[in-house]
């Protein structure tokens, strides 16, 4: 052990002072290794970005919340057979408010999409949720200043609305929406309340902060014709244990309001978070995969460079590994030694990634969530020490195997 | 004490198809403070036999007996132990390493032998001081001349306080001045007592040494002690 130790030093020793003797060449030779390692470390810092948005944008969203939907979200396929089914009315709703009894509280959306205005400022393609009063029950939004319409406001259709909080900085930089008349489309509206900021950027015109709430009814009055569209039936479950139980009763429920016979299929769809997530993880599962792939190949192509160069660099110290031989270099120490040389310029290589993508995931970090994980780190410097003993390997086994009477001959 | 003894030992390459008997049948025996000149044309088989005496190479048959150990079936780690403690190399175009001052050039034998930082650096020193470098201990070959290179390599050969000193042609890369002054010192080495091997095809370089031994053919030619130049030293071996 004590020998193994001191040949792993003196071999250092050697390795170090090959590379210094080759300055140009091994910064070189490095900058494969360099680049590898940033672009993977910043690859996974990057997927691990959007991670941790996603989670975070789709908890804000409610994890123990059901959409009773026309369409269902997932498994497109039936797209034409879904198009032609009933749509939602907002008399399903009222008789599903009466017949369920698990859920917490339940709500009907109507989506819409407007452009905003206030003064000269002015936020377009909003996308303006129409719905009643419970709906703040089946959300966690937190309120910045006032309050959601009331009931009374709700059944009478106001022209009321509740901002979230990217809308109203947008329209009200300065701050004060509140009690302030604003426009949507050509009609007046009265700001009564404006939300904390709730989601994530991942979730785009779905994040709560990019939407603006107003009664369904005042939704019917201006925008849309009651007989066309159809609403979705938000509704959340007293916990999310009870997701499950909630889910079955609705379908039963749903049923019922809509005269279904046992023999045929359900004409609404509920779906749930659980949904959103599987897909969203299939698609990021391929997109880290495709991401760490080509990023490896960087890395890869890193590595081959290395193992080329240290082949060259046998080649050239032919005569010298014939005189270590010849005084009594023992084969494992050769082969140490070159080793040792391959992984000091991956080492060095990977410690200037690390620092390098560090860097650059600060700079990204303005634009785009990232972070560097601690895992990420132990990860580079795994991966560069490994790169290097086994880009080392082959070019020193070559070295070690020299007959030392033949190499000491070779010019 | 024989240092080295060798029976019969005989060495065959494969060449293709082609069988060369580099050594045919070569007998001989070393012993302690013997100075001994290895002559020959080339295609002789000095080369080989250096080798083998090196312990570089391994012969095809017959036994080679290294102070008393059999080297013939000795493994690559134990004949670069042997290489390391008991013999010391000195080569025609010196072999030192480019970039390494003459200090670090002279202790490499001793990293190999796992000796630490502090003693390395203590007795390659010292080395550098028997052959004359004392003001050069921090050059870098590039920065010395051919004469103070060799002298580096000479130190390196001699700082593991090897049982033979191995010199093949060693001052085949020097002017005749500067020969004979490497020559000097290995004729003073042998005085301090210890066992040179020279490989040479010079005539007056073969001269310095007590005993010659001529090949031909991978064979034998002839062994004769050189009685003209006798020091005080081989008159003793000698029993004279």
């Amino acid at each position: 052990m004590r020998d193994f130790l001191f040949e792993m030093k003196e071999g250092l020793f050697i390795a170090l002072r090959a590379l210094k003797s080759n300055k140009i060449r091994s910064l070189l030779t490095m900058l494969g290794i360099v680049i590898g390692i940033t672009s993977v470390v910043l690859m996974t810092t990057a997927i691990k970005g959007i991670d941790v948005a996603f989670q975070k944008g789709i908890s804000a969203l409610g994890s123990d919340v059901l959409y009773i939907d026309k369409f269902a979200w997932f498994g497109n396929r039936d797209f034409w057979k879904m198009r032609n089914r009933r749509n939602l009315t907002m008399d399903d709703y009222d008789r599903f408010k009466d017949l369920a009894k698990l859920p917490k509280a339940s709500a009907p959306v109507l989506r819409a999409r407007k452009t905003i205005k206030y003064g000269d400022n002015n936020v377009e393609g909003v996308i303006l949720v129409g719905s009643t009063s419970d709906y703040v029950a089946t959300t966690n939004f937190t309120f910045n200043t006032g309050r959601f319409f009331s009931q009374t406001e709700s059944k009478s259709a106001r022209d009321v609305v509740v901002l979230g909080s990217a809308v109203a900085k947008n329209l009200f930089p300065r701050g004060n929406a509140l009690d302030k008349k604003i426009k949507i489309g050509n009609k007046n509206f009265k700001v009564i309340g404006i939300l904390d900021e709730q989601g994530s950027f991942i979730l785009g015109s779905f994040n709560p902060d990019n939407q603006a709430f107003i009664p369904i009814g005042t939704i019917f009055k201006y925008f849309l014709n009651r007989s066309r569209g159809s609403i979705t039936i938000n509704v959340r479950a007293q916990n999310p244990a009870m997701l499950a139980d909630t889910k079955e009763e609705a379908i039963g429920v749903m049923r019922k309001i809509r005269g279904l016979k046992y023999s045929q299929e359900d004409d609404f769809a509920v779906n749930q978070q659980e949904g959103l997530m599987k897909n969203y993880n299939n698609v990021v599962g391929v997109i880290q995969i495709a991401g760490l792939f080509i990023t490896g190949l960087a890395l890869f192509v890193g590595a081959i460079g290395i193992m080329n160069i240290m082949f060259v660099s046998v080649k050239e110290r032919t005569k010298e590994i014939g005189l270590r031989k010849a005084i009594g270099a023992k084969k494992r120490t050769i082969l140490g030694q070159f080793i040792l040389e391959s992984t000091a310029i991956c080492l060095f290589g990977g410690l200037i990634g690390l620092l390098l993508a560090i860097m650059l995931s600060m700079v990204i970090n303005q634009f785009l969530p990232t972070s560097v994980q601690y895992s990420a780190v132990v990860i580079a410097i795994v991966i560069s020490l490994i790169t290097g003993v086994l880009a080392g390997f082959a070019p020193a086994y070559t070295a070690a195997k020299m007959d030392p009477v033949t190499a000491l001959r070779y010019e | 004490m024989n240092i080295i003894k060798i029976e019969h030992i005989a060495k065959i390459y494969h060449l293709g198809t082609q069988e060369v008997h580099a050594l045919a049948d070569v007998s001989l025996n070393i012993d302690k403070n013997e100075y001994v000149a290895i002559m020959g044309p080339s295609g002789s088989g000095k080369s080989t036999l250096m080798n083998m005496l090196g312990c570089l190479d391994t012969p095809t048959s017959g036994i080679y007996e290294f102070t008393g150990k059999n080297v013939s079936e000795m493994s690559d780690n134990e004949l670069a132990k042997i290489r390391n403690q008991e013999i010391g190399f000195v080569f025609q175009t010196f072999n030192l390493l480019a970039r390494s001052d003459a200090l670090h050039n002279v202790e490499l034998p001793l990293i190999y032998a796992g000796i630490s930082a502090q003693e390395r650096k203590e007795r390659a020193e010292k080395a550098l001081v028997d052959v004359g470098l004392a003001d050069r201990i921090h050059h870098k070959p590039n920065e010395l001349s051919g004469g103070q290179r060799q002298r580096v390599a000479i130190a390196r050969a001699l700082v593991s306080n090897p049982s033979i000193v191995l010199a093949d042609e060693p001052t085949g890369n020097l002017d005749s001045k500067t020969g004979e002054e490497i020559m000097t010192l290995f004729n003073e080495l042998h005085e301090k007592g210890n066992t040179i091997i020279l490989v040479t095809h010079e005539g007056y370089i073969a001269e310095h040494a007590v005993r010659i031994i001529r090949l031909r053919d991978g064979l034998i030619d002839s062994d004769e002690i050189v009685e003209k130049r006798f020091s005080s030293n081989t008159k003793k071996v000698l029993g004279n």
